[in-house]
C-alpha cells in the first residue's frame, strides 16, 4: 500500500464548485439524509467506524463501537463531557491513534493514514485561527498545502469569504475579529478546500445564544449548499435536536442510542437517554401484575403492551409537556407547587409529589396564576408513558 | 440638607485624592533610573568629546578610528554575532524540545537550564580555564586518543566563542521557552488536519509565532556579549581582547576617560540601534511575553517573513515526505532527546566539575583532583579576605534585593494598572538597564560616585546592583500582577474588607510567590555582579566575585574552587527556595 496519498483532486470546474449537487453521485441534496432505517441502508456508507476503541493506560476514554456515517448526513455527536465524544472525533480526523478497530472512509481503510493525508475538515472548538496570518491567509492555507495554482486559489479564496459573508474582513488579523466573525472564518477555512466529510468540535459553545442561533441557520445553509457529510459534537441537547439528521448519544466511552431526533426524543432506548434529552418525569418503582406500576406515590397505569414481568424494578418516563392538570378523582399522583417559573410562552411548575420526589409540568401562558404551596393533582395519556428497565444512574 | 451638603463636601477632597493616576507609582523607580542610570551615562558619553582642557575634539573617535582599537572593536562585534548565532541556533531545538515536554517533566529539565543560568559567568568561564587547560583532562583525553592540538585549546577565537556561548546559552532558552509555551498546541493540530505534513506545520505555524521569543532572546545575548570582558580575558589571547576588556584598561589603569567614555559610547550605540530595530519589528513590549505589535497585512518584513517560512516550510516537507518513505520507523523527536540531553550534559559539566577540584590536596587547580582534602575552606574560612567580602556580598545582596524589590515592585503595580499614554514608556524605562551592556553602567556610575565620594562604598556597590537587577526584578514582578486576579480585590471590597485588610489577606498571601522570587532575583544578581563591584568598589571593598577575580588574574590556587563551590551553594539554595514558593504558589492557584 503506498504510504503517501495524494489528496482528492480539488474540482476546477467553477460551474459545480458550490453547490456541490454532483457530489454524492446520488442526485439532489435532499435526498441524501433519508428518515427511514430501510432507505439508509441503501445510501452511500461514508464514515464506517469498525469496533474503534482507545484506552490511555488503564483508563478506557471508548469501548469498542460501532458506527456508520451514510454520505450527506449532518450527525451530532451528543453526550455529557468525558463521555469520549472528542476522542472518538479526534480519531475519525487523525489527530489520535485508535488502540484498537478500523476506520473506513469512502470504502477505503484510513486507520493509518495520517491527518494530513485525509480528506477531512475539522472547525475546532476555539477555531484554532493561525494568529500570525489574515483572515485571507488563514482561509488560503489549506489551499496552499494543495499547491493550487495562485489564480485559482485566489477566486476560491474569495468566493468562499463571500459565501461567509466576511469579503470585506480579508485583511483583518482573527484577534481584530468578534467571536461570531472568528466562527465565520473558521467555517470559511474547512470549507473553502471542500472536504467531503466536516468534523466540528463543540462549535458553537464559545458563542452567545443569539449568535449560535444564526450560526445554525449559516452551517444547515452549507451543508445544503455543499452536501458535505457534517459531523458535530456537542453536550448540548437542544443544539442537536435542531441540527442532525441523526443524534449519537454517548455516554462513558459506549453510544446509548443513535437515531432521529424525534425517535430519540419519543422513544429514549434507557433511562439515560430519557434523562439526557429534554427535561424528563421519571418515576422508579416496581411493575405489578395487573398492567399497573408500583410506585412511593401509589399505582399508576402502564402504558399498553410492556412486556416487562411483574417485579422488576423500573422507570416511567413522561415527558413534562405530556403531564395534564386535572380534579383530584381523575389523578394518578398528588403533590403540591414547589416553584413556578416563567418562560414566557409557558409557566413550568415544580411539582413536589407525596413521596418526596420532583416532577415538572407545564402550563400554558394566560391561565389563571397558581401560587407556591398549592395541591396540585396530575395524570397523563397512558399511551405517552414509556418503561424503561433498571434503576437509574443519574439524577 | 444641609447636613448633606456638607457631607459630599467633606467626601470630595478624599476620593479626588485617592484617585491619583496609579502610574505615580512607578515614580521611584523612573527617578531612581534617572539619577543612576541616565545622568551618568550621558555625562560620560559627553566626556567622550571633550578632550583634558575642556574643548570640544573628536580625538578619542579619530584615535579608535586609525589605531589598533579598530580591531578590537571588529573582533567585539564577531565575537558578539558568532555568540548571538549559536546561542539561538543551539539553544532553539533544546527550548523546543523542552516546551514540548509534559508540564512536570518540563520543569525538572528546565531545572538544568536555570542553575547554568543562575550560576556566574566567572564561575564558568574559570571553570573552563582549568578543564581546558595545557594539563587539563580535555587536553589529556585527546592526547590519548592521539588528537593533535589538544595544549592548544585555550586562548584561540573559538574557545572564546564557545565559552561565551555556553555563558549565554541559558539566556537564550529562558528567552525563547515562555514564548513557545503560549503558543497553543491546537494550532498545529489545525494545520494538519488542513493538510500540511508536521514539517511544514512547524515552520509555516510554529516557527513564526515564536520569532518574537527568539529575537527577544538574540536581543538580550547580542547587548550581553557585546561589553563581555570575562571570557576574552580569561581564556582568549592577546588577539581576542574585546572593548570591555580596553574600557577597563583605560579607566581603571590609564584614567584616559575621554578615550574610554569613547569606546563606551561605541558600544552603547551599537546596543541601542540593536534595540531599536528590535522594537522597529516586533515592538519592545513583546520581550515580556505582552501582546506584540499589530502588524500590518501588507507590511515588506511580514511578507518576506512569511515567504521564508513557506520556502522553508516546502522543502523540509518533501524532505519529510521522502523520509516516511523511505526510511520508516526512525523518529525526529529520538534525535532531539539525544540532542537536549547533549547539550544540557555540556551546560552542566563546568558546574559540576567544580566540587571535586576544591576538595584537591594538590597546591594546584586540576581535573580530576589527585587526592582529597578539606585544606582550601579551612583557608577560605580563615582567611579574613575571603570571608570579610563574602560578608560583603551578603549584606549587598539583601540590600540591593530589598530596595530593587520595592521599587520594581511599585513600578510594576503603576504599569500594571496605569490606564495612561506613559504606560508603555514607565515600562521601557524600568527595562533601560537590560539595554545598556553593564560595563557602560559600571564606568558611569563610577565616574558619578566619584563627584559623590560614593566610590568604595557599599551604598555605591548596592544602588549599582540595584540598577542592574532592576529590569529582571521588575519582569518578575510584572508577571506577578498580570496573572493576579485584581477582580478579587473588588469581590473581598464587596464582602466588607477595608483596603489593607485586602492586602494582607487577600493580595499579599496571592503574590507572595512572586515577590519572593522577585526578591531571590535581585539578591542573586547581586551575589554574582563582578563590574560594577570592581569598578564602584574601587579595590577596597570587594565582594566575592570580585575577590575571586583578582585571585584568578594574580596566582590561581584552589580556594577559588573552593570560593566557587561557596557561590554555587548559596545559588542552589536560592533556587531550591524559589522553585519550592514557586510549587507552593502553583498548587495555591489550583486550589482556587
Amino acid at each position: 500500500m503506498d504510504a503517501i496519498r495524494t489528496f482528492p483532486p480539488l474540482r476546477d470546474d467553477r460551474a459545480d464548485a458550490f453547490p456541490l449537487a454532483g457530489r454524492s453521485g446520488s442526485g439532489a441534496a435532499n435526498d441524501v439524509p433519508a428518515s427511514s432505517s430501510a432507505e439508509r441502508s441503501a445510501a452511500q456508507v461514508k464514515l464506517h467506524v469498525r469496533g474503534v476503541s482507545k484506552t490511555y493506560g488503564t483508563s478506557t476514554v471508548l469501548k469498542p463501537l460501532e458506527l456508520k456515517v451514510m454520505s450527506g448526513e449532518l450527525l451530532a455527536v451528543l453526550g455529557p463531557s468525558g463521555s469520549g465524544k472528542t476522542t472518538l472525533l479526534q480519531i475519525i480526523c487523525g489527530l489520535v491513534e485508535p488502540s484498537g478497530g478500523r476506520l473506513v472512509i469512502d470504502g477505503r481503510d484510513e486507520t493509518d493514514n495520517p491527518a494530513n493525508k485525509r480528506d477531512i475538515g475539522v472547525v475546532f472548538q476555539n477555531y484554532a485561527l493561525f494568529p500570525h496570518l489574515t483572515v485571507y491567509e488563514n482561509v488560503a492555507f489549506p489551499l496552499q498545502m494543495r499547491k493550487l495554482a495562485q489564480a485559482k486559489l485566489r477566486n476560491r479564496v474569495e468566493e468562499t469569504l463571500a459565501m461567509v459573508g466576511l469579503s470585506d474582513f480579508a485583511k483583518r488579523f482573527p484577534r481584530e475579529l468578534s467571536g461570531g466573525q472568528q466562527q465565520r472564518v473558521a467555517l470559511a477555512r474547512c470549507f473553502v478546500y471542500q472536504p467531503s466529510l466536516i468534523l466540528m468540535d463543540e462549535s458553537l459553545s464559545a458563542l452567545d445564544k443569539k449568535l449560535r442561533d444564526s450560526m445554525r441557520v449559516e452551517i444547515k445553509r452549507l451543508h445544503r449548499e455543499t452536501g458535505a457529510t457534517i459531523i458535530f459534537v456537542t453536550h448540548d441537547q437542544e443544539e442537536a435536536l435542531a441540527l442532525a439528521d441523526r443524534i449519537c448519544l454517548m455516554n462513558d466511552g459506549r453510544i446509548e442510542q443513535l437515531g432521529a431526533p424525534e425517535e430519540i426524543y419519543e422513544r429514549p432506548a434507557n433511562i439515560f437517554v430519557a434523562d439526557f434529552i429534554g427535561a424528563s418525569n421519571l418515576i422508579h418503582g416496581e411493575v405489578a401484575g395487573d398492567g399497573t406500576f408500583d410506585t412511593p406515590d401509589g399505582r399508576v397505569p402502564l402504558p399498553p403492551g410492556q412486556p416487562m414481568p411483574a417485579g422488576r424494578k423500573a422507570a416511567l418516563v413522561i415527558r413534562p409537556e405530556k403531564l395534564e392538570l386535572c380534579a383530584r378523582d381523575d389523578a394518578y399522583v398528588a403533590g403540591h407547587v414547589e416553584e413556578t417559573i416563567y418562560a414566557g410562552s409557558e409557566t413550568r411548575l415544580l411539582v413536589r409529589l407525596g413521596s418526596g420526589s420532583l416532577m415538572t409540568a407545564r402550563r400554558a401562558a394566560g391561565l389563571p396564576p397558581i401560587t407556591i404551596g398549592e395541591p396540585i393533582f396530575i395524570r397523563w395519556d397512558r399511551t405517552q408513558a414509556r418503561l424503561l428497565e433498571g434503576a437509574s444512574t443519574v439524577t | 440638607m444641609t447636613d448633606i451638603a456638607s457631607l459630599e463636601g467633606a467626601a470630595r477632597p478624599a476620593r479626588a485624592k485617592l484617585k491619583f493616576d496609579p502610574l505615580w507609582l512607578a515614580a521611584p523607580a523612573i527617578a531612581f533610573l534617572a539619577v543612576f542610570l541616565i545622568w551618568p551615562t550621558a555625562q560620560v558619553l559627553s566626556l567622550s568629546v571633550v578632550d583634558k582642557t575642556g574643548a570640544l575634539s573628536a580625538a578619542a573617535f579619530l584615535r579608535i578610528w586609525n589605531g589598533p582599537y579598530l580591531t578590537v572593536l571588529s573582533t567585539t562585534f564577531s565575537v558578539a554575532l558568532w555568540t548571538t548565532v549559536l546561542c539561538l541556533l543551539l539553544g532553539y531545538p533544546l527550548a523546543y524540545w523542552l516546551s514540548c515536554k509534559p508540564p512536570r517533566q518540563q520543569r525538572i529539565a528546565a531545572l538544568v537550564v536555570l542553575l547554568p543560568f543562575w550560576t556566574s559567568a566567572l564561575i564558568k568561564n574559570f571553570s573552563w580555564l582549568v578543564l581546558l587547560g595545557r594539563n587539563g583532562i580535555v587536553a589529556k583525553t585527546m592526547l590519548a586518543l592521539g588528537l593533535a592540538g589538544g595544549d592548544k585549546l585555550l586562548f584561540s577565537r573559538t574557545t572564546v566563542i564557545f565559552a561565551m556561548t555556553h555563558t549565554l546559552l541559558p539566556l537564550a532558552v529562558v528567552t525563547m521557552l515562555p514564548v513557545m509555551n503560549q503558543i497553543d498546541r491546537r494550532l498545529l493540530m489545525a494545520a494538519s488536519t488542513l493538510g500540511a505534513n508536521a514539517s511544514r506545520a512547524f515552520w509555516q505555524v510554529f516557527f513564526q509565532l515564536s520569532m518574537r521569543g527568539v529575537a527577544a532572546a538574540g536581543l538580550l545575548v547580542l547587548v550581553a556579549s557585546l561589553g563581555f570582558f570575562i571570557t576574552p580575558a580569561l581564556i582568549g589571547g592577546p588577539r581576542d581582547s574585546m572593548i570591555g576588556q580596553l574600557i577597563i584598561l583605560q579607566i581603571n589603569e590609564l584614567q584616559n576617560w575621554q578615550l574610554g567614555s569613547a569606546l563606551a559610547a561605541i558600544l552603547l550605540i551599537s546596543a541601542v540601534a540593536t534595540c531599536f530595530a528590535y522594537d522597529r519589528i516586533f515592538g519592545l513590549s513583546s520581550v515580556t511575553g505582552g501582546g506584540a505589535r499589530p502588524s500590518r497585512p501588507d507590511g515588506l518584513l511580514r511578507r518576506a517573513g512569511l515567504g521564508i517560512a513557506f520556502a522553508i516550510g516546502l522543502v523540509f516537507g518533501l524532505i519529510e515526505e521522502g523520509w516516511t518513505r523511505h526510511v520508516r520507523g526512525l523518529r525526529g523527536s529520538m534525535f532531539m532527546s539525544v540532542y537536549a540531553w547533549a547539550i544540557l550534559g555540556v551546560l552542566l559539566i563546568p558546574i559540576i566539575a567544580f566540587v571535586p577540584m576544591a576538595f584537591t590536596a594538590s597546591n594546584f587547580l586540576s581535573f580530576p583532583p589527585p587526592g582529597f582534602s578539606m585544606r582550601w575552606f579551612e583557608e577560605f574560612a580563615t582567611s579574613p579576605l575571603w570571608v570579610a567580602a563574602m560578608m560583603r556580598s551578603f549584606g549587598i545582596g539583601f540590600a540591593a534585593g530589598a530596595i530593587t524589590l520595592v521599587v520594581a515592585s511599585m513600578a510594576a503595580l503603576g504599569v500594571v494598572h496605569t490606564k495612561g499614554r506613559f504606560g508603555s514608556l514607565a515600562f521601557l524605562l524600568c527595562l533601560s538597564p537590560m539595554m545598556v551592556p553593564s560595563i557602560v553602567i559600571a564606568i558611569s556610575l563610577f565616574y558619578l560616585f566619584a563627584k559623590m565620594s560614593l566610590v568604595a562604598t557599599d551604598l555605591g556597590i548596592i544602588i549599582g546592583h540595584a540598577v542592574i537587577a532592576l529590569p529582571v526584578v521588575f519582569m518578575v514582578m510584572l508577571a506577578t500582577f498580570k496573572g493576579y486576579d485584581w477582580g478579587l480585590n473588588a469581590a473581598a471590597s464587596t464582602l466588607g474588607a477595608g483596603r489593607s485588610r485586602i492586602l494582607w489577606r487577600v493580595t499579599l498571601p496571592l503574590v507572595s510567590g512572586g515577590l519572593a522570587v522577585g526578591f531571590v532575583t535581585g539578591f542573586l544578581q547581586s551575589f554574582e555582579e563582578l563590574t560594577v563591584a570592581m569598578f564602584v568598589g574601587g579595590g577596597l571593598k570587594t565582594t566575592l566575585p570580585k575577590q575571586m577575580w583578582d585571585n584568578i588574574l594574580l596566582q590561581v590556587n584552589p580556594v577559588i574552587a573552593a570560593a566557587s563551590v561557596v557561590v554555587l551553594m548559596v545559588v542552589i539554595l536560592m533556587f531550591i527556595v524559589v522553585e519550592m514558593i514557586r510549587a507552593l504558589a502553583a498548587s495555591r492557584q489550583h486550589a482556587q
